[in-house]
């Protein structure tokens, strides 16, 4: 979970030459190669995100971050779609706003608002309640969720523990550990309403190939993944720059 | 009985097998050994005559069925060596009005020629595709395909003449060219008979892609629950590489090509083709975000023509008979011949390949016979899992691509499958979104969550149809059915989630007293 004054532009920097596009009306000029998310993002006009994050590839699978561009049928995936010269791109519509509470709508049918324990930081609760939703019209007593873990709670990990009850399966965290830190330690197993988070063969994360190197919780958007400190000492009030000791790499950390 | 062998033919098509076919080659061996000579060929596709038997005689291939293995001592008895009369004859199928009626084209060869012997392959007009495309330029190829006016026979209909010129105007380098064998449309078995009934076609239709576009590699990705197709295929490609037909000097022409198979591991989304890709690449079988297409930036990351089974399959006799005489087929931009699939309650179902414009009526009821039930035909589904249901009052459309888009359906892989008036409409609707629950690969939400939440929503409505109340109320969950196609149509990331509300909608649409009550 990043610090909350981060401005996250969703995808990596591009450098290629530079294309001119309009977002809302506003003119942008950006590298080639640059999403329209990042572009959007630049120009202040952020669109909503969830499986994106600028410290990793673009992925396209949450389908809140929907745009309208000129001369385009449907609505392309604002991550997933890069820059082109004179493109025309709206972020916000009415039918914009209808598709994304639809989607939102899905998951707060299996993620409750309220339910993480770091609510005010979690991502998908902001972004809903952004959207007006408290409560989904999918959920119901018999609404089915994906499926638990042998326990639903694991914190085998002395660091963090992973609820799979509050994971939107954004797979950031699987890219985190692939991406950033070359670990490969977990990946999604399972298809449909059944796919979940799994360190390794489906074992609890201190038995799994994970170094606790933590990059996966920082990139995880709700508190599926959390600092056993959060949990017991609150989120932390404010933020620092400063250098890991632990080894001779030096590694800078906010 | 004396004299040299008879010749017999008995079809070890998967569907004839299931309807005995084995068995009665089995009793024919046993009864008649040193009399007859067993031909297992492919299936004709009249899978209501199966097992159907062949006798090669002076007059011409007489053929019996359906045939029954107990029947085969008094067949035998009866003089079915000369082709003589009896209940089960059917007189040769060539003459049949349901196969006469039928322009093959792709499907030529089926339930005629020896799956195994290119000899019977080349006998029939086999591989004149290839020699005439080793003697034309790569892009005279591409040009000869997009005269055709060929589209992609999986579903999507992309013009196959184009992105073969999107593969062959990359640079130079590794390109591949990928067979979607991953036939998992409900209904649909045209890919099966093709791999299982004449393999060489698909073989030699790769060849000619990868002459086309500059690949030498080809990959057919075919699913698991097609042995029979996979054993054919693989007796086929040695064959091939024996006698030339693949290799590093293709037919002596210092050209190479070699196809490799590759089997799924039972998901329907590997059927979609970026998610192919990565399971073809080891991974798990996942959609990929387009751009970039597969055409630029496919297998391994390199330039990938992906085309299925029938599209590839049809491209010999374009190369053969030369894109006008294919293009002359069909009407408006569907152009050529369509191997349909009929299915479901039918009398007689099959593969029925004519030109595009075919009615719907005409192949329900004038070459299926209306349903097996003999209950009043209530509606097809076409296109498979994810294709609408049309009324019978819809029946006078034409199966073409853009008159069935034009009734917010799909022409998909061709497959039709007939319900008569007792099929619970609501429960289809039920069964496209469960369908859809199960085999989501879980990447994006609108799929993932939605189907699931669109499965309780109509559980709930089918609850309390006839008169039920319920909480939430029934027009709620009748609006919120409609804003969650809404939601999958516009917010998925594959057509799978993307394509899942065209049946439910059109169970809404044309049947949607069936959610009041039954």
């Amino acid at each position: 979970m990043y610090a909350k004054d981060y401005h996250d532009l969703g995808t990596p920097a591009a450098s290629g030459a530079s294309v001119t596009l309009e977002i809302d009306g506003a003119t942008v000029t950006v590298p080639a190669g640059t999403s329209i998310m990042r572009a959007a993002a630049l120009a202040d006009r952020d669109v909503p995100k969830l499986c994106a994050t600028d410290t990793l590839k673009q992925f396209g699978s949450c389908r809140v971050c929907l745009v309208e561009i000129e001369g385009r049928r449907g609505f392309p995936a604002s991550c997933t779609t890069e820059v082109a010269p004179g493109m025309k791109v709206r972020t916000r519509s009415e039918a914009l706003a209808k598709l994304r509470r639809g989607v939102l709508e899905l998951y707060v049918s299996e993620h409750p608002m309220g339910s993480c324990p770091a609510s005010s930081r979690c991502e998908l609760e902001s972004l809903a309640e952004q959207h007006g939703i408290a409560a989904s019209r999918y959920a119901g007593p018999d609404t089915a969720r994906h499926e638990h873990t042998h326990a639903p709670i694991d914190a085998s990990n002395p660091y963090f523990r992973f609820d799979n009850d509050l994971c939107i399966v954004c797979s950031r965290c699987v890219r985190a550990c692939e991406e950033t830190q070359g670990t490969f330690a977990l990946t999604i197993e399972g298809r449909g309403l059944e796919s979940r988070v799994a360190a390794s063969q489906g074992e609890p994360f201190l038995e799994s190939e994970c170094v606790s190197c933590g990059a996966c919780v920082e990139a995880c958007p709700t508190g599926a993944l959390l600092e056993k400190s959060v949990l017991t000492a609150g989120l932390p009030q404010r933020a620092v720059a400063t250098t890991c000791a632990y080894c001779g790499v030096g590694c800078s950390l906010i | 009985m004396s004299g040299a062998p008879v010749t017999l033919f008995v079809s070890q098509d998967a569907g004839a097998i299931a309807r005995g076919a084995d068995r009665v080659a089995a009793e024919i061996a046993r009864q008649a050994a040193g009399a007859v000579r067993l031909v297992r060929t492919g299936s004709r596709g009249m899978y209501w005559l199966e097992p159907v038997v062949e006798v090669e005689t002076s007059a011409g291939r007489i053929a019996y069925g359906p045939v029954k293995p107990e029947q085969i001592g008094e067949l035998l008895k009866s003089g079915m060596l000369r082709g003589a009369d009896h209940a089960a004859k059917l007189g040769k199928l060539a003459d049949h009005p349901w196969l006469a009626s039928q322009q093959r084209l792709t499907s030529a060869r089926l339930g005629i020629v020896d799956p195994a012997s290119l000899d019977d392959y080349l006998a029939h007009g086999g591989y004149a595709g290839l020699e005439a495309a080793l003697a034309m330029s790569p892009s005279d190829i591409v040009r000869v395909v997009t005269e055709s006016g060929l589209r992609g026979r999986g579903g999507a209909a992309f013009p196959t003449g184009i992105k073969w010129q999107t593969v062959l105007d990359q640079p130079a380098g590794p390109k591949y060219i990928a067979c979607n064998a991953d036939e998992g449309d409900s209904g649909t078995f045209a890919d099966r008979m093709l791999m299982e009934g004449d393999p060489f076609s698909l073989i030699e239709g790769m060849t000619i892609a990868g002459l086309a576009v500059g690949a030498s590699r080809g990959y057919v990705y075919l699913r698991v629950e097609y042995p029979h197709a996979a054993r054919a295929l693989a007796k086929a490609l040695t064959v091939a590489r024996e006698r030339g037909y693949l290799g590093d000097d293709l037919r002596g022409s210092g050209r190479s090509f070699d196809i490799a198979v590759r089997l799924g591991a039972g998901a329907y989304i590997c059927g979609e083709e970026t998610s192919m890709l990565e399971s073809l690449e080891g991974r798990r079988g996942e959609v990929r975000v387009r751009p970039p297409l597969p055409a630029i930036k496919g297998l391994f990351g390199r330039p990938t023509v992906v085309n299925n089974v029938v599209t590839l399959a049809s491209v010999p006799v374009i190369l053969a008979r030369g894109a006008e005489f294919y293009r002359d087929f069909g009407m408006g931009k569907s152009r050529g011949t369509l191997p349909l699939q009929l299915a479901g309650n039918v009398r007689q179902g099959g593969l029925v390949e004519r030109a595009f414009g075919l009615t719907v009526r005409e192949l329900v009821h004038d070459y299926g016979g209306g349903s097996a039930s003999g209950r009043p035909v209530k509606a097809v589904q076409i296109g498979g899992p994810l294709g609408a249901y049309l009324p019978a009052a819809e029946f006078d459309t034409p199966l073409d691509y853009e008159a069935l888009s034009g009734k917010d359906a799909l022409l998909g892989h061709g497959g039709v499958v007939v319900f008569d008036d007792q099929a619970d409409m609501a429960r289809m609707a039920r069964h496209a979104l469960s369908f859809c629950a199960i085999e989501s690969c879980g990447k994006c939400t609108p799929c993932r969550l939605g189907s699931t939440r669109g499965v309780e929503i109509v559980d709930r409505l089918i609850a309390t149809r006839n008169g039920g109340g319920g909480s939430p109320p029934r027009s709620a969950d009748l609006a919120l059915l409609d804003e969650l196609c809404e939601t999958m149509f516009h917010g998925s990331l594959c057509g799978l989630g993307g394509l899942t509300p065209y049946p439910v909608r059109s169970v809404l649409r044309h049947f949607r007293d069936e959610f009041e009550r039954v």
